[in-house]
C-alpha cells in the first residue's frame, strides 16, 4: 500500500515539475552539444536579453493574475521603442528623423515613451474595467492600434519607412554599458531589471493595490463585496503594465541600436511565456515576481542555447509553442478537481 | 443472501483522497419500490459514496451489486446505461440550449447520422406528461426557474429508464409547493418499483416521504432504520455520535435602542424586493423568513448597496446613509456575509491572512503601503477569537471545513468593526457541531451591542437564536413578529401571504 502510494507520489512529482525537468534538460543538452556555452560573456548576454523581456513580462502578469492577458504589450513596446529612438538619433547624423531637435536629455525621451505606454495601458483597462470586455479583445485591438501608429509615425513619404538608427552615444552608453566588477561586466540592462522587479515585488506584496490586485483576480465577486474598488483597480494595474511596456520600449530600442515598424513583434507572446511558464496561473489569482523573473530566463537560456548550437529557427518556434502547451497542461492540472 | 432482496447493495465502500479517508467501509442496501433517505453531516460521505455508484469516482475498494449482480461502473455513462440515473446538487446544465438538447445529450436519437428532434420532442413530451410538468420541451433551459430546472434533470433520469435514482438535496431551492410535486413523482417512480436514494439535510421530508433511513458519519456507516421509528432527535442523534440536546446557545443578548431603519425600501431592478419597512435594534438578532424567491437576499444586497434602491430610506442612528456600493456599506459600519460562500464569500486560493484583512486594508495602510505587523496581528484576532481550526494562518482557505471558512468570513468582516452585520445563510453547508459555535458568535456579537440581521432556510434556526423575526413574501415585507409569538406554521403562513 505505502509502495504504491510513494510511486504514486513520485509519478504526480514528475508530473508536475515536467516543465522545469524538460527546460532542464534542454539547457544540459546544449552544453553537451557545445559546452562552450557556459561561458561568463554569453551568461551577461543572455541576461542582458532577457531584461527587456523581463520588463515586459513583469507587466503582463499583473494583467494575467487579474485573469486577463495582453496581446498588445509587444507592439505598444514597439511604438514606444520607435518614438524614444526618434528622439535620440545623434545630431551628427545627417538622415535624422527630426533634423533640428537638438540633443534632449535622456530623460525626456524615457518620459515620452512611459507615457505613450501609459496611455495605451488605459485604454486597455478602460475597456476591460468599464466596458467589461475580454482583456483578449481589447488587446487584440489596441495591439492593431498601436501598430498602425507604429507605421504611420515611421513612415516618411517618399522614402517609405526607414529603420530608426544612429543613436545618440549617450542613450547607447545607457542602455548597452556595464560595471565591472572585478573581472566581470554586468550590464546596466540587468539593474534595471532589478530595480523594476523590486518596484513590483514592492507593488504586489506590500501595498493594498497588490492584495486588491489578488482579490480581483482571484475571486472578483467576493472582492466587489468585500469593498475593493474594481474598476479604480484593474485601471491602475492595466497603467502600471502600460508604463513598463514604455520604458521595455526605451531600452529595447537601445539595446538592439535600431527601431522598425517590426520592433517588439511577437514580444507579448514571449512575455505571456514567462508568466505561465513561471507559474502565473492564466485562471487568475496566482503568480509571484521571482516566478515570473525564473521564466523570462529560462526561456531567454532555451532560446540563446538553440541559437547557440545552431537549431533551425522555425524548429525553434515550434520548440517553443510547445513549452507553452505542455506549461498550460501542468498549470490546469492543479486547478482540476482529482478524481 | 437471496437475489431479489436488495435492488442495489453497495458493501465495504472505501475511498481514499489525499489526507483524507472519505469512505471508510461505507454501506448502503436499497429494497425495491422504496425511498431510501441517506443521511449525515457536510463531510460525512454521503456525496462521495453516491459518486461511487455514479462512476464519478472510482471506489479504491469495496463491491456493488445491482439486482444481484456485481458491478463496477468507470464513468456515469455506464452507470446510466445499467439503470442508475443521479440528479446532482449543482444542477449541470447547458443553460443556452433548449430542454429538449439537455435531457437527451450525449445520446440524441439519430435518424440517418441526422439528430432525430422530432423523435426528441415526442419522447421528451411523454415523460414530462408522465410526471405532470407543464412546460414546453423547445424553451431555453436557462429561462426556467431552477425548480423547474430541477424538474427537467428528474425528467431527464426518468428517460433513462433509471432503476435506481439518486436525489442529491433536491428540495433546497424549492417551494413548499414544489416539495409536494416533487414528492408526488417520488411516489409515481417508487409505484413503479424504482429504488430512490434521497439525499437531504431536512429532517421533516425526510421522515414524511422515506421508507428506510441510512445514516454516515465520517464516511463510515453509522446505521439503517426504517423511516417510522425514527425522530429527528434519532436522527440527529446518530449523526452527531452523541445526545445534542442543546442545538442552540442560551440566549443572553438585550436588545436596546433602535440602530437601522429601513423605510419603503423598493429595489431598482425588480422583481426584488418592494416597499419593505423595518427597525433593528442594537444588541437584537432580526431574523428573515421567507420561501425561496421571497427575495430576502436582496433584501441585504439593497442594504448593503451592491443592489440598487429606487425608492426608501435606510437610516443608521438617525441619519439616512447612502450605501452606493460596498465600499460605502463598509465605511457607514456595515458588513455583509454572503450566502455562497465559494462563490461570493472566500478567496479560495489565498491563505487565511489574506481572506481576514481582504475588507479592511485602508486599516493597514499609509499611503497604500501595507503594514504586515497589524495585519498578522489582526489575522491572528480572527483565528484566535472566532476559534479558527487550522494548521496555521498561511494555510489556504479552501483546505478548512466549511464551518472554519465561515468563522474566517465572519471574523473578516468583524474587523472592519460594523454596526450592523447582515448575515445570509450564516450556517449553510456547516455540519451540525460547528453550527453551534456558529450560533455563539452571533449572540456574542448581539452581546456586543452590534445589530444583526439574519437570513435563513432553516426555520428551526431563526427560532432559535432570534430576537425578532421578518417574514419575506414575493419582495414584500408579510410581517415582523417577536419569536415567542411565532412557530413554523405561522411563519409559513406568513411566507404564503403575497404568493
Amino acid at each position: 500500500m505505502d509502495k504504491t502510494i510513494d510511486k504514486k507520489n513520485i509519478g504526480e512529482w514528475l508530473l508536475n515539475y515536467s516543465l522545469y525537468i524538460v527546460l532542464g534538460l534542454m539547457i544540459v543538452v546544449v552544453i553537451i552539444v557545445d559546452p562552450r556555452f557556459l561561458t561568463l560573456k554569453n551568461i551577461t548576454n543572455i541576461l542582458s536579453q532577457a531584461s527587456t523581456r523581463g520588463i515586459l513580462a513583469l507587466g503582463v502578469a499583473g494583467l494575467i493574475v487579474l485573469q486577463g492577458t495582453d496581446l498588445s504589450a509587444g507592439r505598444i513596446l514597439g511604438v514606444t521603442a520607435i518614438v524614444s529612438a526618434s528622439l535620440l538619433q545623434s545630431t551628427t547624423y545627417a538622415s535624422r528623423m527630426y533634423p533640428d531637435l537638438p540633443a534632449l536629455p535622456l530623460i525626456v525621451p524615457m518620459v515620452v515613451a512611459v507615457i505613450i505606454g501609459a496611455v495605451f495601458g488605459l485604454i486597455n483597462g478602460f475597456g476591460v474595467a468599464k466596458l467589461h470586455l475580454h482583456a483578449f479583445i481589447i488587446t487584440l485591438g489596441t495591439q492593431l492600434i498601436a501598430y498602425g501608429v507604429s507605421c504611420i509615425y515611421i513612415d516618411r513619404p517618399p522614402l517609405g519607412a526607414q529603420p530608426i538608427a544612429n543613436f545618440d552615444e549617450r542613450y547607447t552608453k545607457f542602455v548597452t554599458g556595464s560595471i565591472k566588477f572585478g573581472s566581470v561586466q554586468i550590464p546596466y540592462l540587468i539593474f534595471y531589471l532589478a530595480i523594476v522587479a523590486v518596484v513590483m515585488w514592492f507593488i504586489w506584496n506590500k501595498t493594498t493595490l497588490g492584495k486588491n490586485m489578488f482579490a480581483i483576480g482571484g475571486n472578483p465577486e467576493a472582492a466587489a463585496v468585500s469593498g475593493v474598488n474594481i474598476v479604480k483597480n484593474i485601471m491602475i494595474i492595466f497603467l502600471i503594465s502600460g508604463i513598463l511596456y514604455g520604458l521595455a520600449g526605451f531600452l529595447e530600442a537601445g539595446r538592439v541600436g535600431s527601431a522598425t515598424s517590426n520592433t517588439g513583434i511577437n514580444y507579448e507572446l514571449d512575455a505571456i511565456s514567462a508568466c505561465v511558464v513561471g507559474g502565473v496561473s492564466f485562471s487568475g489569482g496566482v503568480g509571484t515576481i521571482p516566478g515570473v523573473l525564473i521564466g523570462t530566463v529560462i526561456l531567454q537560456f532555451i532560446n540563446y542555447g538553440l541559437n547557440f548550437i545552431g537549431v533551425n529557427a522555425y524548429l525553434q518556434y515550434i520548440i517553443k509553442g510547445l513549452i507553452i502547451i505542455l506549461a498550460v497542461s501542468i498549470d490546469v492540472r492543479k486547478y482540476i478537481a482529482k478524481k | 443472501m437471496s437475489d431479489n432482496k436488495y435492488l442495489l447493495e453497495m458493501i465495504d465502500i472505501c475511498k481514499q483522497f489525499p489526507g483524507v479517508k472519505a469512505l471508510d467501509n461505507a454501506q448502503l442496501k436499497l429494497r425495491p419500490g422504496t425511498v431510501h433517505a441517506l443521511m449525515g453531516e457536510n463531510g460525512a460521505g454521503k456525496s462521495t459514496l453516491m459518486k461511487c455508484l455514479f462512476g464519478v469516482y472510482i471506489e479504491d475498494g469495496g463491491e456493488i451489486f445491482i439486482e444481484g449482480k456485481k458491478v463496477h461502473f468507470d464513468n456515469p455513462r455506464q452507470a446510466l446505461d445499467n439503470g442508475v440515473a443521479m440528479v446532482h446538487q449543482e444542477l449541470n446544465q447547458v443553460l443556452k440550449r433548449d430542454i429538449m438538447d439537455n435531457i437527451w445529450l450525449g445520446r440524441y436519437p439519430k435518424n440517418m447520422g441526422i439528430v432525430d428532434q422530432k423523435t426528441m420532442f415526442d419522447e421528451t413530451k411523454k415523460v414530462f406528461d408522465e410526471l405532470d410538468i407543464d412546460v414546453n420541451p423547445k424553451m431555453k433551459i436557462g429561462r426556467l426557474s431552477v425548480s423547474q430546472r430541477q424538474m427537467v434533470e428528474i425528467a431527464k433520469a426518468v428517460s433513462y429508464n433509471a432503476k435506481i435514482l439518486v436525489l442529491d438535496e433536491p428540495t433546497s431551492s424549492l417551494t413548499q409547493e414544489e416539495v409536494e410535486h416533487l414528492f408526488k413523482i417520488i411516489n409515481k417512480l417508487r409505484d413503479k418499483g424504482c429504488g430512490i436514494i434521497y439525499i437531504s439535510h431536512k429532517m421533516e421530508e425526510i421522515l414524511q416521504i422515506s421508507d428506510e433511513v441510512t445514516v454516515m458519519r465520517d464516511g463510515k456507516w453509522v446505521g439503517t432504520k426504517p423511516a417510522s421509528e425514527l425522530t429527528t432527535d434519532k436522527i440527529i442523534q446518530m449523526m452527531v455520535g452523541r445526545d445534542l440536546t442543546n442545538r442552540f446557545p442560551p440566549k443572553t443578548n438585550k436588545p436596546g435602542e433602535v440602530i437601522l431603519e429601513v423605510k419603503n425600501l423598493t429595489a431598482t431592478y425588480q422583481p426584488s424586493i418592494q416597499d419593505v419597512s423595518l427597525e433593528l435594534k442594537a444588541g437584537e438578532i432580526l431574523g428573515v423568513a421567507g420561501l425561496v424567491g421571497s427575495r430576502r437576499t436582496e433584501l441585504l444586497e439593497t442594504i448593503f448597496g451592491i443592489a440598487h434602491h429606487s425608492q426608501g430610506e435606510i437610516i443608521l442612528h438617525g441619519k439616512p446613509v447612502n450605501n452606493k456600493d460596498s465600499r460605502y456599506a463598509i465605511k457607514n459600519g456595515f458588513a455583509l456575509l454572503t450566502e455562497e460562500r465559494r462563490a461570493t464569500g472566500i478567496f479560495g486560493g489565498m491563505s487565511i491572512k489574506f481572506n481576514s484583512i481582504i475588507a479592511n486594508l485602508n486599516h493597514y495602510a499609509k499611503a497604500g503601503v501595507l503594514n504586515d505587523k497589524k495585519m498578522d496581528g489582526d489575522t491572528q484576532w480572527v483565528i484566535d477569537s472566532m476559534n479558527v481550526k487550522t494548521p496555521s494562518a498561511k494555510t489556504q482557505i479552501k483546505s478548512l471545513s466549511g464551518g472554519n471558512q465561515q468563522k474566517v468570513i465572519i471574523g473578516r468582516w468583524l474587523l472592519t468593526d460594523p454596526e450592523v452585520l447582515l448575515l445570509d445563510e450564516p450556517t449553510r453547508g456547516i455540519d451540525v457541531g460547528a453550527k453551534y459555535e456558529i450560533y455563539q458568535l452571533i449572540i456574542d456579537l448581539a452581546n456586543k451591542g452590534k445589530g444583526v440581521m439574519v437570513v435563513s432556510s432553516e426555520m428551526p434556526e431563526l427560532l432559535g437564536i432570534c430576537d425578532r423575526i421578518a417574514v419575506m413574501s414575493n419582495g414584500r415585507l408579510a410581517g415582523v413578529e417577536n419569536t415567542e409569538n411565532l412557530d413554523q406554521e405561522k411563519i409559513m403562513k406568513l411566507a404564503a401571504k403575497y404568493i
